[in-house]
């Protein structure tokens, strides 16, 4: 089996360009230095924290154009709000069901702890579609929808058979991994906060190398300062390679054989 | 003053000769980076950064026997100029040992480190914390150069600079207006800079330790503004500094206008942002951009794969890893 190095967070951001294939194009150029093959793109040109369903369609127009420019090195993630919750099951159709995309990104319009999810996540369980849900833990306070990895973690009891991806594993990360560890169906996703040293190696002490999955948050973070959280972390070949492609194919495989890629 | 590590003359002339032997074996040619597919022996497939960046920046396998995923190396040698002994205060880091410290500084091709002491952020007793880490330093014959902490609201602290200067001998002085409270507008920190400016000392000065949103909640950091330097900087006759860990506090507007006030040079550990590196040299020259990894509290690796990933070669990415580092260290 070829072992690729695939992103599960990347968004249209930090790097110039009018258009999002532009902008797509230039991110992967820095991608291939660090021989990262795949992405996953989520969210538009310009982002607000509560998106109305003009907006998030809007943007998720934008990604479908952007990976429509390069469909072997990119997969789409549909984002929503939950607050919003037909126009969200049918944007799941939309670029989903009827469409190339692959997952769902959720960021902070709504605390993921709120029913208000449920829906969204009963048909991604439908579906096999991984959420990947932002997670943050701020010592300055978290804004008014942003989720905890406590919240998520009250989600994925309530939905054991859903998979989700923890993005930011909370940033503060010894209280997310925690959180996530007794709920097999959360992933532990590791960007988006400094190349702290020791993350990689708790996460998979604690979780499990299948349950840890690299991500970038490029363009408003390097490839590089977090793919050293992996390259760099003292952990054995088979963890990195796990970590770095090996969970995220095995998640989106059930998306992956419909839409007949490789 | 003694000079109690290596000899500069013969420091630098060491990394030019390998520097050199380095290039020749460097392939010359555009700036791409290629993926080669390897197989092994167990099956498994990994991949090498095979850059054939001209002409220093070679990423290759670096010999890990255990490991079947390849990690890029630089084929210059290092200088880092932003690292830490002993323990951050909320997490034990594997490489607090200094012995595994340079171990792994070493495999990673760093020939000389400037060495601060995390102790110094919390305790109080800077003296016995310097002493520790000059101790340290000076065992390991002149690879980690010690850049003790002194805090100007202490009482006293011209003691501890009289100490750097006459019994440690140490190149320099490492500052953390953050953890030690202290806006970059106050007079004790003023005449802490005008005085190591008079004693030939680098001050490097630690804009920030940690993310201020993740910090401990026992702990309230301020997060420290750095505009008053550039009109601080200017009035320092004979101030040489070096800003480590600013990005996050500091636009690169702003880092280009504080870079452009003085000798001001400062280190790429904070340095974010997709292609950060080459964003950074659009604002400040490579003459006064230097290598910091901000290791073991960041993953050495990070600094050394930002240079990758913004495909810096030639003669910026000589200064950046070794060459103003040194030529800091010669104009003492
Ligand atoms: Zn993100």
């Amino acid at each position: 089996m070829d072992f690729e190095i695939w992103d599960a967070h990347v968004h249209l951001s930090g790097v110039p360009g009018a258009t999002p294939e532009e902008r797509l194009g230039r991110l992967l150029e820095f991608a291939d230095r660090l021989g990262i093959r795949r992405v996953c793109v989520f969210m538009g040109l310009r982002w607000s924290y509560d998106p109305s369903p003009e907006e998030f369609r809007r943007q998720n127009d934008e990604v479908l154009r952007a990976i429509a420019a390069f469909p072997h090195r990119a997969f789409g993630f549909v984002y929503l709000n939950p607050k919003h919750t037909t126009a969200s099951l049918e944007e799941i159709e939309r670029c989903v069901v009827e469409g190339p995309m692959v997952g769902i990104k959720l960021w902070v319009a709504e605390r993921c702890h709120s029913p208000l999810l449920d829906p969204i996540v009963a048909r991604a369980v439908e579906l096999q579609l991984p959420i990947l849900q932002h997670t943050y833990l701020k010592a300055t306070g978290n804004l008014p929808g942003e989720s905890t990895p406590q919240d998520l973690a009250e989600l994925a009891r309530r939905h054991p058979r859903a998979c989700f991806i923890a993005a930011h594993s909370g940033a503060q990360w010894e209280v997310g991994i925690r959180a996530f560890k007794p709920h097999r169906n959360i992933h532990a996703e590791l960007c988006g906060f400094d190349p702290t040293n020791g993350v990689t190696e708790m996460a998979v002490r604690e979780l499990g190398a299948e349950r840890v999955i690299f991500g970038s948050d490029a363009g408003g973070r390097s490839f590089a300062s977090q793919l050293a959280k992996v390259l760099d972390a003292d952990i054995s070949p088979h963890a990195k390679e796990l970590i770095l492609g090996g969970n995220l194919k095995r998640i989106l495989a059930p998306s992956l054989a419909r839409k007949g890629f490789g | 003053m003694a000079n109690h590590s290596c000899s500069k003359e013969s420091l630098t002339s060491v990394l030019q000769r390998k520097a050199d032997r380095q290039a020749a074996n460097v392939p010359k040619g555009p700036l791409v980076a290629r993926r080669e597919f390897v197989s092994s022996g167990s099956g498994t497939v990994g991949f090498t950064l095979a850059a054939a960046i001209s002409p220093g920046l070679s990423a290759g396998i670096l010999s890990q026997p255990q490991s079947e995923i390849p990690v890029p190396e630089l084929s210059l040698p290092i200088v880092d100029t932003n690292v830490y002994l002993s323990s951050w205060p909320f997490r034990l880091l594997p490489e607090a040992e200094p012995a595994r410290l340079v171990e792994k500084l070493r495999a990673y091709r760093v020939v000389q480190a400037w060495a601060g002491n995390f102790d110094a952020l919390l305790h109080r007793d800077l003296a016995a914390v310097n002493t520790r880490l000059v101790r340290s330093c000076r065992a390991t014959g002149g690879f980690l150069l010690p850049f003790p902490a002194i805090n100007p609201k202490l009482p006293n602290w011209q003691e501890d600079l009289r100490q750097v200067v006459e019994e440690f001998a140490a190149p320099g002085i490492r500052l953390h207006p953050d953890y030690h409270g202290y806006s970059l507008d106050d007079a004790d920190f003023i005449e802490l800079l005008g005085q190591a400016a008079e004693h030939r000392l680098i001050v490097q000065l630690a804009l920030m330790a940690e993310d201020e949103r993740t910090v401990h909640p026992a702990v309230k950091v301020p997060s420290v503004d750095p505009k008053p330097l550039v009109d601080i900087i200017p009035g320092i006759r004979g101030l040489r500094c070096v800003l480590l860990n600013a990005q996050r506090v500091t636009p690169l507007p702003l880092l280009a206008k504080i870079v452009a006030s003085g000798t001001v040079y400062v280190d790429i550990s904070w340095q974010e942002g997709v292609g950060g590196v080459a964003n950074l040299l659009s604002y400040v020259p490579a003459e006064r951009v230097i290598f910091g990894s901000y290791f073991p509290r960041f993953y050495f690796l990070s600094a050394v794969l930002k240079l990758l990933e913004s495909a810096i070669s030639g003669e910026a990415l000589a200064n950046i890893i070794h060459k103003n580092a040194l030529s800091l260290l010669e104009q003492r």
